[in-house]
């Protein structure tokens, strides 16, 4: 699923929901972007921790799982604008038949798949239903 | 800028070729579609080609090498050839290459071609490699798979247009049954709205039968000077325009979900620099890599209002025959998807349609033909214009 290094250099943003926030324009960036897209180089871009709240754009329940995935399915897979703005690609632990377009959500830290037979175990954000 | 004709085309069989390697595929389409331009190596200036993923699918990179080299073209003749990627637009990007090759006076007799060998690996080894054509740090690594983000789109499709799987399954259905009628295409078997909602689930809402397959193929096409083109063919066809644009690599920062604002934005491109609107296009390939990939792309081109995808297509009005024929060619899903010969596959069905060479499929009196190409979830597309008359 993804080299270690690769993975590790994340963590922070993984682990923790930290992205950017470019105090020229004001716009919150998740996943992190070091270089404004509406301001580029006079861009100001500083660390920023998301709330970890926000609601369900679009949702999808996965079958046919991605590689690492496969003890997972099926799982809910969906799109999350975050309150401060920006969306990102989630999980969502909840029961399929309960989720829909416009669910408040929220953060939690949980495994995210495995690399294989013994490999390495990868923990990081999920979101759940808010109220749970 | 130089007008740019289409002077040869050549597609091998798509499907699970087994028997046949990368190399193999690429030389039959090269070949054939020099033998129908009736073009000697000797006059050839450039190669193109499009390839997505030579390195995960069969462990080869420098396929441009690879592929003049057992064209014939590089021992004694040292023809530059070009690899292009761009994900599944990878052939609609070297023909794209191609033509500006021509357009600029660089080239004059340019081979623009596309391959792809997927089934030299598993299909999960083959998923994951297609995957990577979305961002595997924010997609992939969450558990996205590429019919899990167009099922998003078509989740949110669904929920604000009211577009229904009965209607993503006529997209499925039309295409089979435009499938039936190519010689080439890797299903020719007709099939049902209840089979494409009776298959099994693989990212709700889209079931097994609303995604495009695995697939082996290769396709060429050769490009002359509009001013040459008849010394060579009595039937030149013309690009009348070429145009490609960019989005965010992840589904999740698009301006609207439901959009790929690459597709708008290159289709009014396409559309200014051929001085056309999509009431002229007689027939469209477009890049229906899900089902709802096609709903979205007809009403992205302008051919359908937003939201109507679905309701022109139950309503059959993008059947051949109809007012706007797509994928006659059977489309990704019926004629199979190898992803880096499927921009070249698209030119070469819109040239046989425009020469009026289609058989069973043709449409009558095609003029403009148009193809719709796309890379990823929408990051790239690219989208061409060809004419029957100069
Ligand atoms: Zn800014």
């Amino acid at each position: 699923m993804a080299s270690v290094p690769r993975f590790w250099r994340g963590i922070g943003s993984r682990y923790n929901l930290e992205g950017t926030r470019c105090n020229e324009c004001g716009e919150y960036f998740y996943p992190p972007r070091n270089f404004c897209v509406n301001c580029r180089r006079v861009g100001h871009i500083e660390p920023y921790k998301f709330k970890g709240t926000g609601e369900i754009i679009s949702y999808t329940v996965i079958h046919t799982a991605a590689e690492g995935f496969e003890d997972q399915t099926p799982y809910i897979l969906a799109i999350i604008q975050l309150d401060e703005g920006p969306r990102l690609t989630s999980q969502v632990i909840g029961n399929p038949e309960k989720i829909h377009i416009g669910m408040r959500v929220r953060s939690v830290f949980r495994k995210l798949g495995e690399d294989g037979e013994g490999g390495m175990i990868y923990y990081g954000t999920k979101f759940v239903p808010e109220n749970e | 800028m130089r007008d740019v004709a289409i002077i040869g085309v050549k597609n091998t069989k798509f499907g699970e070729l087994w028997g046949r390697s990368l190399r193999d595929i690429v030389v039959e389409a090269g070949a054939g579609a020099l033998e129908d331009a009736d073009v000697g190596g000797k006059e050839i200036d450039s190669l193109y080609v499009g390839n997505m993923s030579g390195g995960r699918f069969i462990d080869q990179e420098h396929i441009g090498a690879l592929i003049a080299d057992y064209s014939g073209l590089s021992k004694n003749l040292h023809v530059p050839a070009t690899r292009v990627e761009a994900a599944c637009a990878s052939g609609g990007l070297a023909l794209r290459q191609a033509i500006m090759a021509v357009a600029s006076g660089y080239n004059d007799i340019v081979i623009a071609a596309g391959a792809e060998k997927m089934t030299d690996v598993g299909s999960e080894e083959a998923s994951s490699a297609l995957a990577a054509a979305a961002d595997r740090e924010w997609e992939g690594m969450t558990g996205a798979t590429f019919p899990g983000l167009y099922a998003m789109i078509a989740r949110l499709h669904m929920h604000r247009y009211g577009t229904t799987s009965e209607q993503l399954a006529e997209v499925a259905v039309k295409n089979h049954k435009n499938g039936s009628l190519n010689p080439i295409a890797q299903y020719k078997n007709r099939i049902t709205v209840k089979d494409v909602l009776n298959s099994i689930m693989v990212a709700d809402p889209l079931h097994i039968f609303d995604c495009s397959p695995i697939t082996d193929g290769a396709s060429a096409v050769v490009l002359a000077p509009a001013d040459i083109a008849h010394k060579y063919t009595d039937t030149p066809i013309y690009i009348r325009a070429t145009a490609q644009a960019s989005d965010t690599i992840a589904l999740h920062d698009r301006r609207d979900i439901t959009t790929l604002d690459a597709t708008v934005v290159a289709a009014k491109r396409a559309y200014s620099m051929a001085k056309l609107r999509p009431e002229d296009i007689d027939l469209v390939e477009v890049h229906d890599c899900f089902t709802i990939a096609e709903i979205c792309a007809i009403e992205d081109l302008g051919f359908a209002e937003k939201g109507k995808g679905g309701i022109v297509t139950a309503n059959g009005e993008t059947a051949i025959g109809s007012r706007i024929p797509v994928n006659t060619s059977g489309g990704l899903k019926a004629c199979g998807h190898p992803v880096g010969a499927t921009g070249i596959k698209q030119a070469v069905e819109i040239v046989t349609q425009l020469r009026g060479e289609a058989g069973q499929r043709q449409v009558e009196g095609a003029e403009y033909g148009m193809t719709h190409n796309v890379g990823g979830s929408g990051a790239t597309a690219v989208v061409h214009i060809f004419s029957r008359e100069r």
